[in-house]
């Protein structure tokens, strides 16, 4: 016995959802890593600590607090709803929401060290050498920060991948809406069917280990430039 | 057009405060020169728009690039200058030739008026364009900086000590080249720097900083044999001369140098240079000794007629500086108390001078 058609959509679901969810921190967690490493502003540590949270707290509080927030009582919530697009929660849309806040800080914290490793220097060299910061961000930051976009991305799309708390709290388990992989895994054993739940884990042990493989072996071969 | 540059700052941080108002000379080389802490470096960065003082006004020749009054602050990347950072700072990821053509294609092509071909050669890094900047030395990789910066074609050079970082041999295999620059290009520079030798070495003019204030701003050889400036207590204290050669001994290797203004002559162990080139001389307050008689049985060769000028306090208790002239130029001497009483040193009194050791600068 393999992976059923419901394993499959869980896989092709998961895989969507930490793609659209990485994709998103990517265009996010730049500007805001940007800020974090150049500000002088008093409001640096607040923000820094607000984007860790996910890392320090159970996926339950979050996705209750989410859940909280886009229902039909909350405040995102009465937002979607007067512009006519109704409530999140439990919709895909809702799951892409609550993975991008809990992975943000594996997205942004990767960044904001590698701009705090590049410095101000090449930034204002870029500019005494006459270009805007558009272009310096192209043509100087993203080049030298590329181990650092590496790494964010590899980290933000694995720790979607393996959301649990934050899913179910937020996303329940509707069949190819947001029944992601993790939550597959859990009807399985639910329902005492240990040989799928074992076939659905071990890919998910493997696809893990290959993808921590990927990012500890690149990063020796980074080392070279600092 | 006005062929200045104008320069008011006033900046507060804790603990420091800049307040300045320069009028430089818009062409040659002129020195920022003080202490760390001085505010030397502060003063360059707020030129270059890399920091936002208060209250300021800068004004590059016909350009204003900023005027606190009117609201105007021009952004760095639309100011045509050139900036040389301590460390040469070259793009690790681009090779050479990328780093120079980095600013290059950033300007329009009827801006541009110093070609890769002409900054690769005046700098010697033409072997080095497909080399990546962590195989270069520190000096290469500060002279590929500079081409750098001139390929932008600047109107305006500042070099924040761009020597500091290189030890002492470096340094003598990058002066050439930027005095060869002073000498081809006709762009101005700010130069900010520590050290005296550099300073007298370069510059032509000489802006005197200590904690945020400018005590001096004035050409380099009068600059430098002010007595009331700090730069009197220097263990270098010294002048700036500028000798034209009037002949050569090529049996005793010996160039016969005119001082300007005056049928005097000095002697410097030196090799050929053909007659009416100038010589930059630094001849140092130490290395003056004062004589009421010609003295003429010694192996000291350059024995001077002079007037002293003045007098004032030198590095330690046991010495003075006496300012001295020499047919309109101005020389000091540094010497003891003691002898100055034996001698009864007085302004007016005519003297002999004698010169130990003069070092030529370029």
């Amino acid at each position: 016995m393999t992976l059923s058609s419901a394993d499959f959509a869980a896989i092709w679901l998961t895989l969507k959802l930490a793609s659209l969810t990485t994709v998103i921190l990517l265009l996010i967690g730049t500007p805001i890593a940007l800020w974090l490493a150049h500000t002088r502003s008093r409001l640096r540590g607040p923000i820094g600590a607000i984007v860790a949270l996910p890392l320090v707290l159970p996926p339950t509080v979050i996705g209750f607090y989410l859940l909280l927030a886009m229902g039909p009582h909350g405040y995102v919530g009465q937002f979607t709803q007067a512009i006519g697009l109704g409530t999140l929660t439990f919709s895909f849309a809702g799951l892409v929401i609550g993975s991008v806040i809990y992975s943000m800080p594996f997205v942004v914290q990767p960044l904001q060290n590698a701009f705090t490793a590049i410095g101000p220097r090449p930034l204002e060299v870029a500019a005494t050498l006459r270009a805007n910061p558009w272009d310096t961000f192209f043509s100087v930051v993203l080049p030298l920060a590329r181990p650092g976009f590496i790494t964010a991305a590899i980290l933000g799309f694995a720790h979607t991948v393996g959301e649990f708390g934050v899913v179910l709290m937020i996303g329940g388990n509707i069949p190819e809406k947001t029944r992601v992989v993790s939550v597959q895994i859990y009807d399985h054993v639910e329902a005492l069917e240990y040989a799928q739940a074992h076939w659905l884990a071990g890919a998910m042990l493997v696809f893990s280990f290959l993808v921590l493989l990927a990012l500890y072996s690149s990063r020796k071969s980074q080392a070279s430039w600092s | 057009m006005t062929s200045q540059i104008n320069v008011r700052l006033q900046l507060s941080y804790p603990g420091f405060d800049l307040d300045l108002d320069l009028q430089l000379p818009g062409k040659g080389v002129t020195a920022l020169y003080g202490h760390s802490g001085s505010g030397k470096t502060t003063c360059l960065r707020c030129i270059a728009g890399l920091e936002r003082a208060g209250q300021a006004f800068v004004q590059i020749n016909d350009e204003v690039w900023q005027d606190s009054q009117s609201n105007l602050f021009v952004p760095v990347h639309k100011r045509a200058l050139g900036y040389i950072f301590q460390e040469a700072s070259l793009f690790p990821h681009l090779s050479v030739l990328a780093n120079l053509e980095f600013g290059l294609r950033r300007i329009a092509r009827n801006e541009r008026r110093v070609d890769l071909a002409h900054a690769t050669e005046l700098l010697g890094i033409t072997h080095l364009l497909q080399r990546t900047p962590n195989n270069l030395s520190g000096g290469e990789r500060q002279r590929v900086g500079l081409a750098r910066a001139l390929l932008t074609s600047p109107k305006l050079l500042l070099m924040d000590e761009p020597l500091a970082a290189l030890d002492s041999q470096r340094k003598r295999e990058i002066l050439p080249y930027l005095q060869r620059l002073h000498a081809e290009l006709d762009i101005p520079v700010l130069y900010v720097s520590h050290s005296q030798d550099e300073v007298a070495r370069l510059a032509d003019h000489m802006v005197l900083l200590s904690e945020g204030k400018a005590l001096a701003s004035g050409p380099i050889g009068e600059t430098l044999a002010r007595l009331d400036l700090p730069l009197a207590r220097d263990d270098d204290a010294g002048v700036v001369i500028e000798g034209r050669v009037a002949a050569y001994d090529a049996h005793y290797n010996l160039l016969t140098l005119r001082l300007p203004g005056s049928t005097q002559h000095l002697r410097v162990a030196h090799g050929p240079l053909a007659v009416g080139q100038t010589l930059r001389l630094k001849v140092q307050a130490r290395d003056i000794s004062l004589s009421l008689d010609p003295s003429e049985h010694s192996s000291i060769l350059n024995s001077l007629q002079a007037t002293v000028i003045s007098e004032t306090g030198a590095d330690n208790q046991a010495h003075v500086l006496v300012r001295l002239d020499v047919d309109g130029c101005a020389m000091l001497a540094r010497i003891t108390r003691y002898s100055r009483d034996q001698l009864n040193l007085h302004p007016g009194q005519n003297l002999w001078i004698q010169v130990k050791s003069v070092a030529v600068l370029v």
